[in-house]
């Protein structure tokens, strides 16, 4: 559903947020959309401390606002289905121009919309933050299943090769004169990923083997564990502290 | 169809977390029984493959496209507990790289299209091969129909969900009749592509094909003369 995921959506920097160690951002993203997704929908001032909290972090990062911007189109099919909630909701109904728009239905609409886009912007300044092996590594030391953590290595590792090998297939293509334009073009354009496929698994076959022979024994060698700071802690920890803060605010209120 | 953060309530994605995470976790299992140490490459090169065909755009009419979501076509291809890894993975990474699904949902979206997705996709894919005459190219349409099946029964799951913890007060028929209608629709396309690409996969490489195994088990050698010119 929805448009393809791009994959280059870390942004190079040398920024503080750029510096925080992997583990930390995750915790820290965690902890804050829990307290963002339990935020009261109709305490709306708490969203807007909320949506403060994430632009401070996007400045911090120092990553252009529009680059930013630009990835939240991964959020367009749930818009759309929120925004068609308040027309299909039943409760009392308001008068909106010449609409009849259902009551509940429209803060659900809200809270569906400020939860979710709170969400993906959290979620993209760790994204365009953090490099993928940073992630992997991070994610290890949060005690995710080994074997889980080195599958999303590999998977990882080999991102630019398997994307770069789609590349190629599609330039060979082009080059025959193919152009996707109808249902025609779809046993082609299939027959691309079952090739994909076959090479994808011969080329997990022979990494394995270049494993063994280099002493592979079911574990990867952790070479760089990750460390933080308390400093580090501190200062990532501020943002969600004060969400949780908000958070506590907003129930109490 | 990746659910984002505050779409089910704490509960309903407390809950999917449980399954999606036990689910994983007889999936590590039978995933190792499978591949043993060969596990860990594999279903990494498995989850590059589902997320690289995701980016493969098919074009439908008017300038508009789709793609693959790959659950079904993945069990096929590799079994059903490496898909279930492979799509636990790839939603792992698009949600904490791309933005893509909720942190928070994060169990929901496992739950829906790594297990749903995947069993369904397996369950009726076995059912048809069962009843199919025993030929290599039976897999295709058995893989076809556990694709048409498996998309709309997600989307059902989704609607079971948000009936359960949505936030939102909408009737479950509303949302389901929405949902499944529009899933029946892309869970075509799914088929169509499922079958062109098992199809040109059991054409070369019949035994890289999790789904063809016991048929190719049955086969006999058959020894043919050449002519020589």
């Amino acid at each position: 559903m929805g448009a393809g995921h791009g994959h280059h959506l870390h942004f190079h920097g040398h920024s503080r947020v750029h510096h925080l160690p992997a583990h930390v951002k995750l915790v820290t993203l965690l902890t804050f959309v829990v307290a963002v997704v339990l935020t009261p929908r109709t305490a709306y001032w708490a969203y807007g401390v909320h949506l403060l909290l994430v632009l401070v972090a996007q400045r911090a990062s120092r990553v252009p606002f529009g680059y930013f911007a630009k990835r939240m189109v991964v959020e367009t099919p749930f818009v759309v289905f929120a925004l068609l909630v308040p027309f299909v909701a039943t409760g009392p109904t308001v008068s909106v121009g010449p609409l009849d728009l259902s009551r509940p239905g429209l803060e659900s609409a809200w809270a569906l919309l400020a939860k979710g886009t709170l969400g993906v912007m959290a979620s993209l300044v760790v994204a365009t933050t953090t490099e993928p092996r940073h992630v992997v590594a991070g994610l290890e030391k949060l005690r995710l299943p080994n074997l889980l953590v080195q599958i999303m290595g590999f998977m990882v590792r080999y991102l630019e090769v398997v994307t770069g090998e789609l590349a190629r297939m599609r330039i060979a293509r082009e080059s025959r004169g193919f152009r996707a334009r109808s249902f025609r073009a779809w046993p082609s354009l299939a027959s691309t990923a079952g090739a994909l496929f076959i090479r994808s698994y011969e080329r997990g076959e022979r990494v394995h083997l270049a494993m063994l022979a280099r002493g592979y024994q079911g574990q990867l060698p952790v070479t760089h564990p990750l460390t933080a700071t308390p400093a580090q802690w501190r200062v990532a920890g501020a943002i969600p502290g004060i969400a949780v803060l908000t958070l506590l605010a907003a129930v109490a209120l | 169809m990746h659910v984002p953060d505050g779409f089910l309530d704490a509960p309903t994605s407390v809950g999917t977390a449980v399954v999606a995470v036990a689910a994983v976790g007889v999936a590590l299992r039978g995933a190792r029984r499978e591949l043993d140490d060969r596990t860990a490459p594999l279903a990494g090169l498995v989850a590059l493959f589902v997320f690289a065909t995701q980016m493969i755009n098919f074009p439908i009419a008017a300038g508009t496209s789709g793609h693959l979501l790959g659950g079904a076509l993945a069990a096929v291809l590799v079994g059903p507990f490496t898909a279930t890894l492979a799509i636990t993975v790839v939603l792992i990474v698009q949600a904490i790289l791309m933005a893509d699904g909720g942190i928070t949902a994060l169990g929901t979206n496992i739950t829906l299209m790594g297990v749903v997705g995947v069993w369904v996709g397996w369950g009726v894919f076995t059912l048809v091969r069962a009843v199919l005459p025993k030929r290599t190219a039976m897999v295709v349409p058995a893989a076809a129909l556990g694709a048409l099946v498996s998309v709309p029964t997600a989307a059902l799951g989704f609607s079971v969900l948000f009936a359960l913890g949505g936030n939102a007060d909408v009737p479950f028929s509303t949302v389901a009749t929405a949902m499944v209608g529009v899933h029946v629709v892309i869970g075509i396309g799914e088929a169509l592509i499922t079958a062109l690409a098992v199809a040109s996969i059991v054409l070369t490489r019949p035994d890289l094909v999790h789904g063809a195994k016991p048929l190719l088990a049955q086969r006999e050698l058959t020894i043919r003369t050449a002519v020589s010119a």
